[in-house]
């Protein structure tokens, strides 16, 4: 038995029925492929923050039809065209930004030209909506400092000032108390059990180039090793990993041989390159180790993986060993495998204190203003946060937004 | 003037690298001061480069210690210097068939390639590996009990590891269903803090978090600090003797 009833059974009415069906949907529908989709909302231009003028930044409010929602999707990018005010009006293109972008930078104008914008949206089918421009033209000025960064200037102006009074303190004669750093104390005692050994120092500068201020500091403490060295008649060997730090490796050494008065001692081949390649490196460093079994080990630089191959070689051979860096995730290998450790700021103290020289001296104590101003803002961001918790719409809660966003971010150096 | 010049070149760089970070009109000019240093690091290479062939050929015609070590460098050196220079096994370029020397010399099936990639990265990666014995062996020292603070790493050591796997959050299971009993609800959070993945979590970013903010605060003063000795000259030790 037929389910289905006369009037529906007749072929012409049921042609008839679908070609309306088809009529009516084809009309009802709300897209056709090639329909662009609808433009974006206002666009506005305005000159790029902190920079030389040669940027300016847009933004727009999404096309209606830009939404996660729609599938498929009828906005598959936006584009941007510029026109210069004044020119030859013509809109030229300079950038795409894919769906759900509405932001867009560009950085190809010159400073102090005028600038208009326009952003269309383009559906997978190339179909482009209508352009959505910016009402006032953007000029692209340039800024004479980053305002963004000024906080940061200013406590650094504030560390470096200290720093410079207190060395123009001690070069008056006032006397700078430090505390004994037990790590360098053992300097003089790691040369002398060398010396008695009748075995070498090895000196190992870290593996990063001379432009790494921590190498800089480790050829610091080479010096003032190289002199203890000097005064002893000990061996040096000091492998590097770069050619500039293995050259003013040997300048440093020159130099202390000649301040301890045995410039003839001094060899150039004790100092020498082996590879930049890292491990390399410490293959080369710990098969030295191992072959001439060196008395004292001194690691001062930066340092990563091969820290604590190399210190842990050390602690084989059964030498004194003593580490100095600043890099705090290798500080800890240190730590477990040498004898002495100098952590992050007692190493770059380390020439310093070593020298005794009054006017190095005064830097330490410049730090501790540093430090002092550090722990200040500590305690002040610490409090205003815990009011901040009982009070969200308070004074403490603007304090501490202004403390993490402007003082310690970037937004700026006024609220 | 052997160490008036260098220091008035580094003196220079710092400081138009310290300015062009505040004003944008000079941020080219650090860039520039960048590039120059990489264009001596450049040359410095050759340097480097004469000075180990120096080096291991002074120790095989010394018949030093481990000079065996040191012909092998040697031979090394000379091999990989030279299938990278002559290109051996590279195809001609494709943009440039015309040319036969146009193609890389990293080509992969070069000879230079086959060196990085059978004979380089195999060894390099022995040695990392052996880290994870010397990570053994070195915490097996750290972890002695020998006082109280290395009782106390100790611990905390136990706990963190403990903690970063499975069996310490099997071993704690207990710890929710005993919180819930609690009413008070600081009782009951201070016991759910008790899982050992979660007190992994309160080791790692409340009291180590807060030591290496303070080594890093230190860090901070002493880049400064130093970087504005070698600025100003005060400490000028890297610079070797004044004589000439």
């Amino acid at each position: 038995m037929s389910i289905v009833t006369r009037p529906y059974s007749n072929p012409s009415y049921v042609r008839w029925l679908a070609v309306c069906c088809w009529l009516v949907l084809a009309v009802a529908s709300p897209v056709r492929a090639d329909d662009p989709p609808a433009a974006p909302g206002s666009v506005t231009a305005v000159d790029h923050p902190n920079d030389v003028g040669n940027a300016i930044d847009l933004t727009w409010e999404p096309s209606p039809d830009d939404r996660p929602d729609i599938k498929p999707p009828r906005v598959i990018q936006y584009e941007i065209r510029r026109q210069e005010v004044g020119g030859d009006g013509e809109w030229l293109p300079v950038g795409e930004q894919t769906y759900g972008t509405t932001t867009f930078s560009d950085k190809q104008v010159e400073r102090g030209h005028e600038y208009l914008y326009q952003v269309v949206a383009v559906s997978p089918e190339g179909a482009v909506s209508e352009a959505a421009v910016t009402t006032e033209p953007a000029t692209p000025t340039m800024q004479y400092f980053r305002e963004d960064r000024a906080w940061f200037g200013l406590i650094v102006l504030f560390v470096c000032g200290a720093v410079v009074l207190f060395i123009s303190l001690a070069k008056r004669g006032r006397r700078l108390y430090v505390r004994p750093i037990p790590g360098l104390e053992a300097v003089d005692e790691a040369v002398g059990r060398a010396t008695e050994m009748g075995r070498e120092c090895l000196f190992v500068p870290g593996i990063q180039d001379i432009n790494d201020i921590q190498t800089v500091a480790g050829l610091t403490v080479l010096g003032r090793v190289a002199t203890h060295i000097a005064e002893y008649d000990a061996d040096l060997d000091v492998p590097t990993a770069r050619s500039l730090v293995m050259t003013a490796a040997r300048e440093t050494v020159e130099a202390s041989y000649l301040s301890a008065g045995r410039p003839d001692s001094f060899r150039e081949d004790d100092i020498y390159y082996l590879t930049d390649e890292q491990f390399g490196y410490v293959a080369g460093v710990t098969g030295k180790m191992v072959r001439d079994k060196p008395a004292a080990c001194f690691y001062m630089g930066a340092f990563y993986a091969e820290s604590l191959l190399l210190a842990e070689t050390g602690n084989a051979i059964g030498a004194i060993q003593v580490a100095g860096t600043a890099m705090p995730s290798q500080l800890p290998f240190f730590v477990a495998a040498c004898d002495y450790t100098l952590i992050g700021e007692e190493f770059f103290a380390a020439s310093a204190y070593l020298s005794g020289e009054p006017f190095q001296l005064g830097t330490l104590r410049g730090q501790d203003v540093g430090k002092l101003l550090g722990g200040a803002l500590l305690l002040v961001g610490c409090t205003v946060l815990t009011i901040a918790v009982f009070q969200p719409e308070g004074t403490a809660a603007s304090v501490a937004d202004f403390i993490k966003n402007h003082i310690l971010g970037g937004a700026g150096f006024l609220p | 003037m052997k160490r008036t010049v260098p220091l008035i070149i580094a003196a220079t760089t710092g400081f138009v690298l310290i300015v062009a970070y505040f004003i944008p009109y000079t941020e080219t000019w650090g860039e520039t001061a960048m590039a120059w240093f990489n264009i001596i690091a450049a040359v410095a290479f050759v340097l480097g480069g004469f000075n180990l062939m120096k080096n291991q050929l002074q120790k095989i015609s010394d018949r030093r210690p481990g000079w065996g070590y040191a012909a092998v460098t040697l031979i090394s050196f000379v091999i990989t210097l030279f299938v990278g220079l002559a290109k051996v096994g590279v195809t001609p370029s494709e943009t440039y068939p015309e040319y036969p020397w146009a193609g890389a010399y990293d080509q992969e099936g070069a000879a230079f390639w086959w060196v990085y990639e059978y004979l380089f990265l195999p060894l390099s990666a022995t040695m990392f590996a052996m880290l994870a014995f010397y990570i053994a062996s070195a915490a097996f020292r750290a972890f002695r009990a020998k006082n109280v603070e290395a009782v106390i790493l100790l611990i905390t050591a136990f706990i963190v590891l403990l903690g970063r796997t499975y069996a310490g959050v099997w071993l704690t299971s207990w710890v929710d269903p005993l919180a819930a009993q609690f009413e008070s609800p600081f009782m009951s959070q201070l016991i759910t803090g008790l899982r050992l993945d979660r007190l992994t979590g309160t080791i790692m970013n409340v009291f180590n978090l807060a030591g290496m903010r303070a080594i890093t605060i230190g860090i901070a003063l002493g880049v400064a600090s130093t970087s504005l000795k070698v600025l100003l000259g005060v400490d000028r030790s890297y610079l070797g003797s004044g004589d000439d």
